[in-house]
């Protein structure tokens, strides 16, 4: 296809405000897809993705798009995530394109990740369309959410298109505007060629699929590749486009988006942000790739049947080769025995990842409380990185902890903005640059330990916002702070995968809360059983369990036996999902009871 | 039998031996808001007749192979009050004619205080009855009410007597604790009134929200349920009164004189085998657990046809049959031998801290729960270690 025929747009959004409807209705309006094969959510493949409504994995999909006068033109759309913990993904697929939908709610207005990644789509140079969507809603402003993205954007309102993705309002104009407004893709066909991996995934029979985009010159099957950043040559078996269903085309050229089969199965070879030049007239600068996907979030996964530890090692290796951004390596706990620490993006990332380990992997996990990376100053000048509270050496060894600060950006109608103050400075934040959007909308900025963030921040900013602030967040610096780890005993013993790291000041009012919560979680045993929190050996908080009195049934007809076993297997197969930890039962979600303590 | 206490491990062996019979009565004249048995309730329309089922029962008698001499016949309900002396001498003579029935058999009925008249009570004795189990359930009106039940306290009392004087040997009633209208001083009085008022045997049942039930459904509506705690600390004190009184556990529910031990019920926890008959019965014999259909109407049909009303068939493997030997031997105060499986338990993870926490014993070779009203937290541990395929 020639260049100036070629569009390779993403389309940027926040959960719910239409992305994946627009893209449905593209993709029918060009004729891509026949209406009777149109089901919801079409680029969303994975079972989780269109149970939650989100785009967890990038994609790519090929439209042809016949303009009235006839001409024939190509678009890629780079579908996108919207989730805070998925920006990396969007940041390497908008290398990817030369241009953004930015498609906002008629009712909701410009929300925090939206912003977050338009921004990010400014700074890698991307043209932007601004869109309004959902016009047709009984309760859509069309025109002050227009004003916010003229404020975010600058030009002018009448720039920005006004669509209803779902009756298909607007968009024959919509297709028009990109056409006009997007540029098309700059790269030489006569250079060498360049082609960036801004996606891959793993298919049981083909191998790792990749997801490139041509820069310069052409890609055809047959070629013998190298990967310039792997330094690995390899044959182009298979290529093609996503339609989105997989069609062989034999070559992409300068400016196109296709997926590329080398036969290989080892994901790490063909690592997201290389580039695949010719081995036989290679290229002599490879494209800038990208920065490795950092986990900010760390947890404990471990099996409630000791057994399955290979299984889930088996599980995680097969997750990594669809996600690499998951990291994980052995761990042992005292109480839960063999299992794994995993870094995370954030906590939807985890939840994710546990959710499809028990879901496609049949597993059966405890998940100890999110922790976040400290770094311990030894007194021996030497330091310590933590990711597991358990890890933190003695106090009398360390000389200061240092824990990671993350930038937050919130937006919030203005009328809350007390509100977020109160609770961004119980949360130890400090209070940045403060933008009106609009009158009615604010644009804050905060400088924030993340620990406070991964606990119980997000819950708590939407329920004192009604639901109408949004966050984001990216990493900052790490900062000394004064913490210390709380220790949680069950019967006098210490439950290592309890332990948490806290700042000082809230040591105690943490240590009240959790043993308070977990005198609801853990159910009467035979015995009493006390809880107790300490900061070393002493012991700041305490509850007890009382012994269960009555586990009986009295009333019983003596003949019907086969009915009392059953019921009494079934009510012990209820209790195999507890954990033993020394004698006692602790149900699965004790372990993450410290994310439940915040508003209580 | 006389010669042992009721929580006798020797009397617990012999009962394993003991052959026993089950019968089904099920008419009331109306549902109780807790009860989920299967019975037939005469108030509504169209009901089954007595005397049809009793043709019914005394068919499926007939269809039953060679089992017995029994050592213990039971009536249970439903309210077998609600049938004739006549009709009740009928069954125990099927079962005498199919089985044979030993000299000094039990002979046991269920009767409801609000039927029991002098003439009923000669007519049981003449018929051969020697043990009545009286459904007292409480000596407060109030409780009474609120249970459902349509006898007054002064019937018990008046039951009581009329049994001791037909010459009936064993007289017992059954008291359930633990209603949400029932008070600590409640509790009391009834357990004064039962220990007082001359019975021989004594069954506390703790209420049980069964569902489906009225009395789940008022507490899904917001009536207030039964607590534990308020339960456990009935059974302690009724433990307490009764023992002084010289009633002597034998089982979690069961409490006896010495000589009065009820040998049906005895039986049943020491995995003795007996046979059912009746809507809803379960049968336990030569390795085998069966039932019969619920619905009257099924049961009905089935023996019409000629066939047996059975629904469910279990047969046990003898791994399986020890596995359950342990489960309902565990109820008993004797416990229960130590067999291959029980040492199995004793000697598991889950046994081992089941006796570090005092709630399991090894005693005398055998196996004994030692806080009654934490049975099934024992019970399920054995259940999984005792599992044949372990």
């Amino acid at each position: 296809m020639d260049q100036s025929r070629i569009r390779n747009f993403s389309i940027i959004a926040h959960i719910d405000h239409g992305k994946s409807t627009l893209a449905d209705r593209l993709l029918e309006r060009t004729g891509a897809i026949a209406e009777r094969e149109m089901r919801e959510q079409l680029l969303d493949e994975m079972d989780l993705e269109r149970e939650r409504g989100i785009t967890i994995k990038a994609n790519a999909v090929r439209i042809d798009y016949d303009r009235p006068d006839g001409v024939l033109h190509e678009f890629n759309i780079i579908d996108t995530p919207g989730h805070v913990d998925f920006s990396y993904e969007v940041s390497r697929s908008l290398e990817a394109c030369e241009g953004a939908l930015l498609l906002v709610d008629a009712a909701q207005g410009v929300e925090a990740q939206t912003l977050a990644n338009a921004y990010l789509a400014i700074e890698s140079g991307l043209e932007v369309i601004p869109i309004v969507n959902k016009i047709d809603l009984p309760a859509a402003e069309p025109e002050r959410v227009a004003e916010e993205l003229v404020s975010i954007l600058g030009g002018s309102t009448e720039e920005v298109v006004q669509v209803s993705a779902k009756s298909g309002l607007g968009i024959d104009e919509l297709l028009e505007i990109i056409v006009e407004r997007l540029p098309q893709p700059e790269g030489d066909p006569s250079n060498p060629l360049r082609a960036l991996v801004f996606d891959s995934y793993y298919d049981t029979y083909r191998g790792v699929v990749a997801l490139v985009r041509v820069v310069d010159g052409e890609l055809s099957e047959g070629d013998r590749i190298r990967l310039m950043a792997a330094g690995v040559d390899l044959d182009a078996d298979e290529i093609g486009i996503r339609r989105p269903a997989m069609e062989q085309t034999g070559r992409l050229s300068t400016g196109e988006v296709g997926y590329l089969i080398t036969g290989v199965k080892d994901i790490d070879v063909i690592r997201v942000g290389d580039t695949v030049t010719h081995a036989t007239a290679p290229a002599s600068e490879a494209l800038a790739g990208y920065a490795e996907p950092k986990p900010m979030v760390f947890s404990g996964l471990f099996p409630t049947d000791g057994d399955d530890f290979e299984r889930l090692r088996e599980a995680l290796d097969k997750l990594r080769l669809n996600d690499s951004s998951l990291l994980y390596s052995a761990e042992t706990s005292r109480a839960l025995g063999f299992g794994f620490r995993v870094g995370f993006l954030g906590l939807l990332h985890m939840e994710i990842v546990r959710e499809r380990l028990e879901r496609e992997y049949d597993l059966d996990l405890v998940a100890t409380a999110p922790s976040v990376e400290y770094v311990a100053k030894l007194v021996d000048d030497t330091q310590q990185i933590v990711q597991s509270p358990q890890d933190l050496p003695d106090s009398g060894s360390i000389s200061s902890i240092e824990e990671p600060y993350v930038q937050v950006l919130i937006i919030t109608p203005s009328e809350y903005i007390g509100t977020i103050m109160e609770l961004v400075q119980s949360k130890r934040g400090e209070m940045g640059e403060m933008n009106y959007l609009s009158t009615e909308r604010v644009e804050l900025h905060y400088l924030m330990p993340l620990a406070e963030i991964v606990f119980d921040f997000f819950d708590m900013l939407k329920s004192r916002t009604r639901g109408y602030a949004s966050l984001d967040y990216e990493p900052f610096d790490y900062r000394p702070s004064d913490l210390v780890k709380v220790d949680i005993l069950l019967n006098a013993q210490s439950v290592d995968a309890f332990s948490t790291i806290v700042h000082k000041d809230k040591a105690y009012t943490y240590g009240r809360a959790m043993v308070k919560k977990l005198r609801e979680l853990i159910p009467r045993q035979m015995f009493d059983v006390p809880i107790q929190a300490a900061i070393g050996s002493r012991i700041i908080a305490r509850e007890t369990v009382k012994a269960q009195r009555k586990d009986v049934t009295a009333k019983c007809y003596g003949g019907d036996i086969t009915r009392k076993r059953k019921l009494l297997e079934r009510q012990k197969e209820g209790k195999k999902r507890m954990k033993m930890v020394g004698s006692v039962e602790v149900p699965q979600e004790a372990f993450v009871a410290a994310l439940q303590i915040g508003e209580d | 039998m006389s010669e042992y206490r009721p929580d006798s491990p020797v009397l617990a062996d012999l009962a394993h031996e003991w052959k026993s019979a089950y019968i089904h009565l099920p008419f009331c004249r109306r549902r109780c808001p807790y009860c989920d048995f299967a019975i037939v309730d005469e108030s509504a329309e169209g009901s089954l007749g007595h005397a049809d089922y009793v043709d019914a029962v005394i068919a499926e008698i007939a269809m039953e192979p060679n089992f017995g001499p029994l050592d213990a016949i039971n009536f249970g309900g439903g309210t077998p009050s609600r049938l004739t002396a006549d009709q009740l001498e009928s069954l125990v003579a099927a079962l005498t004619d199919r089985f044979g029935v030993r000299d000094n058999a039990e002979l046991s009925l269920e009767v409801n205080p609000e039927d029991w008249t002098a003439d009923f009570g000669k007519a049981l004795s003449t018929a051969g009855f020697n043990r009545v189990s009286i459904g007292a359930q409480s000596f407060d009106p109030v409780v009474l009410d609120a249970l459902g039940r349509l006898h007054t306290t002064d019937m018990i009392a008046s039951t009581v007597a009329g049994a001791k004087e037909n010459g009936i040997d064993s007289v017992g009633l059954d008291l359930i604790f633990g209603h949400p209208a029932e008070s600590p001083e409640s509790w009391e009085h009834s357990i004064r009134q039962a220990v007082d008022v001359g019975v021989d045997h004594i069954s506390t049942y703790s209420l049980t929200v069964e569902p489906g039930t009225e009395l789940s459904r008022q507490i899904n509506g917001g009536a207030p349920a039964p607590d534990d705690d308020a339960q456990a600390d009935r059974y302690e004190r009724f433990e307490e009164v009764a023992g002084n009184a010289g009633f002597v556990r034998y089982e979690i529910s069961n409490h006896a004189k010495p000589g009065h031990v009820c040998r049906y019920n005895l039986a049943t926890w020491a995995h003795g085998e007996y046979v059912a008959f009746g809507i809803g019965a379960h049968d336990h014999r030569w390795g085998t657990r069966s039932r019969n259909h619920r619905r009257s109407d099924r049961y009905m049909e089935a023996i019409a046809r000629g066939e047996r009303p059975t629904v469910g068939v279990e047969d046990l493997e003898d791994a399986e049959q020890e596995r359950d030997r342990l489960m309902v031997g565990l109820r008993l105060a004797a416990g229960t031998p130590l067999t291959d499986t029980a040492q199995r338990f004793a000697d598991s993870d889950a046994g081992q801290r089941l006796m570090d926490a005092s709630l399991l014993e090894v005693s005398n070779g055998r196996l004994v729960v030692t806080d009654p009203m934490l049975s099934d937290a024992v019970i399920r541990e054995a259940l999984s270690v005792s599992a044949p395929d372990c």
